[in-house]
């Protein structure tokens, strides 16, 4: 049989789907018991015990300062600001993308400038964002925004662009006017697009948010890692980078079954 | 009597490419069109002037002895050989569409009762292509003789007077397709519809029509091969009296 051919089941999948994440694993604590032996300070590999210990600390003992547990601010902090931006960025991205794909006249006149801002490195822009909103959380979300938000625009209109000229004039033979086309046709069919690029745009979004934060912020997720680099706290960076792919992955996930249970047509065709 | 639509010396061009040239023609209302010809010879351009897609270069083309709008309206239905209907919606969804896009400017959705009354007049037009039980299906879970029902129902519910068909049944093989002739034929009476429909194959075209148009090139330059149209170069009327036999002729 060929190799192209064989098709492992959902417990094959499974297995095989743990098994690099384990010998991942496997090697991290190999490699760190190993530098242990000879360094019982280490602080570039510590021990899954020292990370366990770490965190427990930064989960439910208060901080002396602030007198907050750490890990759960700095979490709230940073899904609030990300879940902000992403939700301005979808329903601006759902406006603009829906008038760009339908409208040619819409897209004769800003089609150019979206392409433009596209283009723009977002990180660029970000000593911009702080001079013109501050350095509090306006100029964090903002960068999320212009970060994934001209992209998300023209992933959406380009879809809206292709839906088949045969579907438009159809509805139009059926007395559909440019509102009822907008919202009955082209707008339904662009939702699980739409929900598709906000999946793709997750992952700089969070490039986003944790740039944000490493430059000026006083909490967050990214604040976190940025501020304990300075004592080599690998006990503590490791698993809030851990932390953060769950979170993404936790979003990813909600999204692809929110895409599934929505839309139902838009899986088989 | 005026004819429905009338084509007075109509150009069709794109650039210096001539699609039609002179097309003069006039359609009865009543009439079962069928047009054949090779690839190319602007047999779905003809369509699109008559829905209003486009408009032609030159000359004109009358609806009723006025000037036509270039603008697609309700009066005019269409059934594309693909993507003619919405995949979004179930099948009682995509029928309902036309009446809702009538009785709903703003929100495009019929509630309550004027949502009830339209549903028993979409479930007779599903009733009339034998879609009834299907109501609840997605286009993408339909074969493709299913699809072309649907577009079909979709297409009159508006009640058009005329329903234009480019190459419908193209797609369906060919026990399927023997069905459809029988359900185009039998709705051409019952909504007394005006049908142009395109067609690559020959004996559909006869089988169907009251008149066969065939769109070709008179003239032909081998060199500039763009710079001459097709127009209707036979023009056969026929006298319609077998019926079209398949499963669900009554
Ligand atoms: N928008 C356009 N711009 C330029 N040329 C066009 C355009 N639309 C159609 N044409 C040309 O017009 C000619 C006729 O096209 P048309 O689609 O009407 O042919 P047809 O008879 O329907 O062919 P087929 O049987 O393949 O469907 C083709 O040569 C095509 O390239
Ligand atoms: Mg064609």
């Amino acid at each position: 049989m060929r190799l192209v051919n064989i098709r492992p089941g959902r417990a094959t999948s499974l297995v095989l789907g743990i098994l690099p994440v384990a010998a991942l694993v496997f090697v991290y604590v190999l490699a760190s018991a190993s530098r242990h032996a000879i360094n019982p300070g280490d602080r570039i590999l510590p021990t899954p015990a020292a990370m366990v210990s770490a965190m427990h600390t930064l989960m439910f003992v208060p901080d002396p300062m602030t007198g907050r547990l750490t890990l759960w601010a700095d979490t709230l902090a940073s899904l609030q600001r990300l879940c902000l931006g992403l939700a301005i960025s979808t329903l601006s991205a759902l406006i603009v993308g829906l008038a760009l794909g339908l409208v040619p006249l819409v897209r004769a006149l800003f089609g150019p400038l979206v392409t433009i801002i596209a283009l723009i490195p977002p990180i660029a822009l970000l000593p911009i964002l702080f001079i013109m909103f501050g350095l509090g959380e306006t100029a964090k979300v903002m960068l999320i925004i212009i970060g994934i938000l001209p992209v998300m625009i023209r992933d959406v209109a380009a879809h809206v662009e292709t839906l088949p000229t045969e579907q438009m004039l159809k509805a139009q033979t059926l007395g559909a006017s440019s509102w009822q086309l907008a919202i009955r046709v082209a707008l339904p069919q662009m939702m699980p697009r739409l929900i598709h690029a906000l999946r793709l745009a997750l992952g700089p979004a969070w490039v986003f948010l944790i740039s944000a934060e490493a430059i000026a912020a006083d909490i967050g997720l990214g604040y976190r890692i940025f501020l304990v680099r300075r004592y080599l706290a690998m006990d503590i960076i490791l698993p809030y980078v851990a932390w953060i792919a769950l979170l993404a992955i936790a979003l990813d996930w909600l999204l692809r079954l929110a895409n599934r249970r929505l839309f139902p047509w838009a899986g088989s065709s | 009597m005026t004819a429905l639509l009338s084509f007075r010396n109509v150009w069709v061009e794109y650039g210096d490419k001539i699609v039609l040239e002179r097309v003069g023609l006039d359609i009865d209302a009543g009439s079962f069109v069928s047009i054949v010809g090779p690839s190319g010879a602007g047999k779905s351009s003809f369509l699109r002037l008559v829905l209003g897609q486009e408009a032609p270069s030159r000359g004109e083309v009358l609806l009723d002895g006025q000037p036509m709008r270039a603008e697609c309206g309700p009066d005019r239905g269409i059934v594309f050989q693909r993507y003619s209907v919405l995949p979004h919606l179930d099948a009682r969804r995509n029928v309902l569409f036309g009446l809702e896009c009538a009785g709903a400017r703003v929100t495009g959705r019929l509630f309550g009762a004027a949502r009830r009354r339209a549903l028993e007049e979409v479930d007779a037009m599903l009733d009339a292509v034998g879609l009834l039980s299907a109501g609840g299906t997605y286009p993408a879970q339909m074969s493709g003789g299913m699809q072309q029902r649907l577009a079909i129902a979709q297409a009159l519910i508006t009640r058009p007077r005329i329903l234009l068909l480019d190459e419908p049944f193209g797609a369906l093989d060919p026990g399927i397709r023997k069905d459809m002739h029988a359900l185009i034929t039998r709705l051409w009476r019952e909504y007394s519809l005006t049908v142009i429909m395109v067609t690559h194959d020959i004996g559909e075209a006869f089988a169907l029509g009251t008149r066969v148009l065939t769109f070709d090139k008179r003239r032909h330059d081998p060199h500039a091969p763009h710079r001459y149209g097709a127009t209707a170069t036979y023009d056969i009327a026929l006298e319609r009296k077998t019926e079209v036999q398949g499963s669900d002729a009554e």
